[in-house]
């Protein structure tokens, strides 16, 4: 195996002109899966039998959740690389998608709460998705805050490296709590394996809006790193290059 | 790898497995509690507590639904495929309310073993489709009409 790879991309200096590269393309690709997939989604799509038109907030609720649960996995993976191997850049990616994390989960228990209004008939409920969702929030925000907690940055690291990898016991309590208890929120609808319960001119428009939300945050997530790794590579001889061109 | 990292990794995957197997047994006996409502198999094999404020969920059994002409009191039974437990309710349904469709009723089962509900919630399938497509499938099949099975507890 090839390790060559992995060192050249936690190089912070590498993963800046790479990123920088990547960036328009996927900046133009996120906006167009979204505005294709929401447009389509809301407007175009036929109506649901059973909720008429409330289901359309689907379109964002499930692209939310879905995010939700897949930034933390990788944010999780992250920081044991980081906390094991000692890598720089695997801090700073800790540290730039906790809040993007947080703002996705924040965003399908708001979507979640509207939707459940009209359909179920009420906006909460603690069955055991809300509740575990409502956990992962709080996980996200402790994240937040215990970074800030540390003077030193190493140590900042080491700890939110430790209660990142802690909580990833939370994802499937998420993903099985429809399964393993009695709750309100119904099973998943999207199925990877055997075939999802969802009408074809329903699942496209989902399907291309989830793309497009994973998109925009890899946009979000590249936009917010390079700005870390300058700031943390400030007195590096090639950053103070970088900006002495520019100044 | 390094016997440093090897040691870091250890002792990751250590407390990740204690937490996760700690939480794993706390959830296993907390079962019943987190479980949002019961089911009406258990309230007719007498698991429920008589006189106290419990949830009931199933399935609105397809034309018992009965409403009363002068108020807003309805009766329906509920059933999760083993039991059938009569419910009774006086306030205003949810729009998802229908024969056939899972519900989620708050309240309490009087010592006739009929559920006083309080409140009503409905719960719906993962199931999306237009309405042509139902109306397709009712008429080719009218006894799987409403597609129920998936919202069943």
């Amino acid at each position: 195996m090839n390790w060559t790879f992995f060192h050249r991309m936690a190089s912070p200096k590498w993963f800046y002109d790479f990123s920088g590269r990547l960036l328009p393309w996927v900046g133009m690709l996120a906006l167009g899966c979204v505005v294709i997939g929401l447009t389509w989604g809301l407007l175009f799509t036929p109506p649901d039998y059973l909720q008429g038109n409330s289901y359309r907030i689907i379109f964002l609720h499930v692209p939310a959740a879905s995010l939700a649960l897949t930034i933390y996995s990788g944010l999780a993976v992250t920081a044991a690389i980081g906390f094991i191997w000692k890598i720089k850049l695997a801090d700073m990616a800790v540290s730039c998608l906790a809040p993007i994390g947080a703002s996705f989960c924040a965003l399908a228990l708001i979507t979640g709460a509207i939707w459940g209004k009209p359909t179920w008939g009420t906006w909460w409920v603690w069955d055991a998705r809300l509740t575990s969702v409502l956990i992962l929030q709080f996980l996200y925000f402790g994240l937040i805050a215990l970074r800030e907690a540390f003077d030193s940055r190493e140590t900042a690291a080491r700890a939110c490296a430790i209660l990142a990898m802690v909580g990833l016991v939370n994802l499937p309590i998420i993903k099985f709590s429809v399964e393993w208890w009695n709750t309100l929120h119904q099973g998943a609808t999207i199925r990877v394996a055997g075939e999802s319960s969802m009408a074809m001119e329903m699942l496209i428009p989902l399907l291309t809006s989830i793309a497009g939300f994973y998109l925009f945050t890899l946009f979000v997530f590249l936009l917010r790193i390079r700005a870390e790794i300058l700031n943390r590579e400030q007195n590096t001889a090639w950053v103070r290059g970088l900006l002495g061109a520019n100044f | 790898m390094k016997a440093v990292r090897k040691q870091r990794l250890m002792m990751l995957l250590l407390v990740t497995c204690g937490v996760g197997i700690a939480v794993g047994l706390a959830l296993i006996a907390l079962q019943q509690n987190i479980n949002l409502y019961f089911s009406p198999a258990q309230m007719e094999a007498g698991e429920t507590p008589v006189g106290k404020r419990i949830r009931a969920g199933g399935l609105v059994v397809v034309g018992s639904v009965k409403r009363d002409p002068e108020s807003l009191l309805v009766r329906f039974d509920i059933t999760d495929g083993e039991g059938v437990v009569p419910v009774q309710y006086d306030g205003i349904l949810p729009d998802l309310f229908r024969e056939g469709q899972g519900i989620v009723a708050l309240g309490q089962l009087d010592s006739s073993g009929v559920f006083l509900a309080t409140e009503i919630l409905a719960k719906h399938s993962p199931d999306y489709m237009p309405p042509e497509v139902q109306d397709a499938l009712d008429k080719a099949d009218p006894d799987m009409s409403k597609n129920s099975e998936d919202a069943a507890p």
